[in-house]
């Protein structure tokens, strides 16, 4: 069976969700390689990860020579994985970095690009079938690639990840870095804060606040706390500078597609609506009966997001006892 | 200094956007203009070269589309870029971004040596996102992306991201492909003189030929990828709306998530 390249999102070695959902799709056309890209020392806890996710094999390459100079590099290490392996399919974290990576790649390897799918499937002929959602979360579309090998950026939640364990054969991989790669880099990075919260696109509930909040997240926050979830801002409260643009919810700040989507004091603009329509169950809290969202959801509260949550938060964190 | 600027010609994204038989996307039944993010790369462009007063910078708006895609041309032109090249070429229609990329790179190589390829953080359309990262890997220049700040001296860039992660200074050197988020500031509407000026501004039409590529390599039949198939997305159906009176609201909306086993 042909290998699928899997390229590990990990932040220090610590491997994220959505990479253990890259690998259950990866084991549906071949055997899933993963790349893993990052510092030696890391590469032990890192393997141990995807090893419980079905990962034959371990592509380590040591990123010593090329951290901190962005994503060119990276595609030169898949590109030159992609020579010597001939996998079935590349699949990589549909975020702007893995975007990037897998264009270059596609560049490279002359061979064509399917980005953000919300589901990969096996065809009749066992190559992957894409499914996205596109003009907004109006429109679902199925693709595949017709030249070369698929190149595949694949969605937060596109897949329940299957544990299982796998053989994780680690193979050290040396990649040979052009100077050209290493043109453009990270000069100073202020790293976030960590707020405790989920992660906005990976979140299984995500409670966002808009323009009806004034600027006081504090009732939105304990709400998203009560349930677990993560929070998100619509462009109004971001462009406010209520909120920082990490946490916008809309079309060009994160889709998110979660079981359950509340939205408090959010009119429903279609640059809201591009990042969240595809949610499982929608809902909404808003003083204007006229909201445009309230068209969406499945359930609405007519009122003030100020009285509405702080109570509903009460009774949650009651009934939780 | 050569700034070029992408700009793409999308269907009105508040419009009813839809799909042609060919699963190609209509971009003539529905009413088109400048992608509202790539009005951000203009805007930086044209505030690059206002911050650089002095030198002599020419700021060129470049579009890939069909006859009414000159519009996204003019409208930069109006706010202010110097020039305009537009390429149209029936056998681009139903292109991929790997073939798009390639016509924007060979008009982009046609323009001259360029110091800045200026483009959107995305279109509104695909949203793909890719054209700037495939851009850089053509033109085999440095790529600075998603920048919401840049600064710019002698030939050094050093641009502000907001990743997830952290924020974080991106440093090149020109040449180089920058890319711009909706953060880098509100884009200018075109004043009166500046419409008045872009009918006098010099704007020229390359086809696929005068850019030394072949009809062969673009279009729908030779794209690497290909959409099998579109599905309008089912309407929701009307969901159940209350009225918040005396904190009946909060009540109702707990039942609601109780009875959904959110809680």
């Amino acid at each position: 069976m042909s290998e699928v390249l899997v390229l590990v999102d990990h932040v220090d070695g610590a491997v994220k969700k959505p990479t253990f959902e890259l690998l259950t799709i990866a084991a549906r056309f071949g055997e899933p390689s993963a790349v893993f890209i990052g510092a030696a020392a890391q590469a032990a806890g890192a393997v141990e990860a995807v090893k419980k996710y079905g990962a034959a094999k371990v592509y380590v390459v040591d990123d010593t020579e090329i951290k901190g100079y962005l994503v060119a590099p990276k595609a030169e290490v898949l590109q030159q994985l992609v020579e010597k392996a001939s996998p079935a399919a590349v699949l990589v974290p549909s975020s702007a970095h893995g975007k990037e990576i897998a264009a270059r790649l596609a560049i490279k390897v002359s061979s064509g690009l399917i980005t953000d799918a919300v589901d990969v499937q096996a065809g009749p002929d066992g190559a992957p079938v894409t499914t996205q959602s596109v003009f907004a979360g109006n429109y679902t579309v199925q693709a595949k690639v017709t030249k070369g090998t698929p190149i595949i950026t694949v969605k937060p939640n596109a897949a329940a990840p299957v544990e299982t364990e796998g053989a994780a054969a680690v193979e050290q991989f040396a990649a040979t870095i052009s100077a050209a790669a290493k043109s453009a880099q990270i000069v100073a990075s202020q790293p976030r804060q960590a707020s405790g919260r989920p992660e906005l696109t990976e979140a299984a509930i995500v409670v966002s606040g808009g323009r009806g909040t004034g600027g006081n997240f504090e009732p939105v926050e304990n709400f998203a706390d009560a349930l677990g979830a993560a929070v998100g801002a619509s462009r109004a409260a971001v462009d406010s500078g209520w909120k920082p643009h990490t946490f916008q919810v809309g079309q060009t700040g994160k889709t998110v597609s979660p079981q359950l989507y509340v939205a408090a004091g959010i009119s429903g603009a279609i640059q809201h609506r591009a990042g969240m329509q595809t949610s499982k169950t929608i809902v909404a809290i808003n003083k204007d009966e006229e909201a445009p969202l309230f068209e969406l959801v499945d359930f609405g509260v007519v009122g003030d997001l100020h009285t509405v949550l702080p109570a509903a938060t009460e009774q949650i964190v009651a009934r939780k006892g | 200094m050569n700034i070029v600027v992408c700009v793409k010609y999308v269907p009105d994204a508040t419009a009813d956007r839809q799909f042609e038989p060919d699963n190609t996307v209509d971009r003539v039944g529905v009413d088109g203009l400048l992608s509202e993010l790539d009005e951000y790369a203009v805007e930086q462009a044209l505030q690059l070269k206002e911050k650089r007063e002095g030198e002599d910078i020419e700021v060129t708006a470049l579009c890939v589309g069909p006859e009414k895609a000159v519009d996204a041309v003019r409208k930069a032109l109006q706010m202010g870029a110097d020039k305009g090249v537009h390429v149209v070429d029936d056998a681009i229609a139903g292109s991929d971004a790997i073939a798009t990329s390639l016509v924007l790179a060979k008009a982009i190589e046609k323009v001259g040596p360029v110091d800045v390829v200026m483009c959107g953080m995305a279109s509104t359309d695909a949203s793909m996102s890719v054209v700037p990262a495939m851009l850089a890997e053509r033109l085999g220049l440095p790529q600075v992306t998603h920048a919401s700040v840049i600064e710019t001296q002698g030939n050094q860039v050093r641009v502000k991201r907001d990743g997830d992660q952290a924020t974080e200074v991106i440093g090149g050197t020109m040449p180089l492909v920058l890319s711009v988020t909706d953060q880098s500031g509100e884009a200018r509407y075109p004043s009166f003189k500046g419409i008045m000026a872009a009918k006098k501004k010099p704007l020229e039409t390359y086809s696929l030929a005068d850019l030394g590529v072949d009809a062969g390599e673009v279009g729908l039949s030779v794209a690497w990828s290909a959409v099998e198939e579109t599905t309008a997305r089912p309407p929701r159906t009307a969901g159940e709306i209350v009225k918040d009176e005396d904190g009946s609201g909060a009540t109702a909306l707990t039942e609601f998530l109780a009875s959904k086993k959110f809680i």
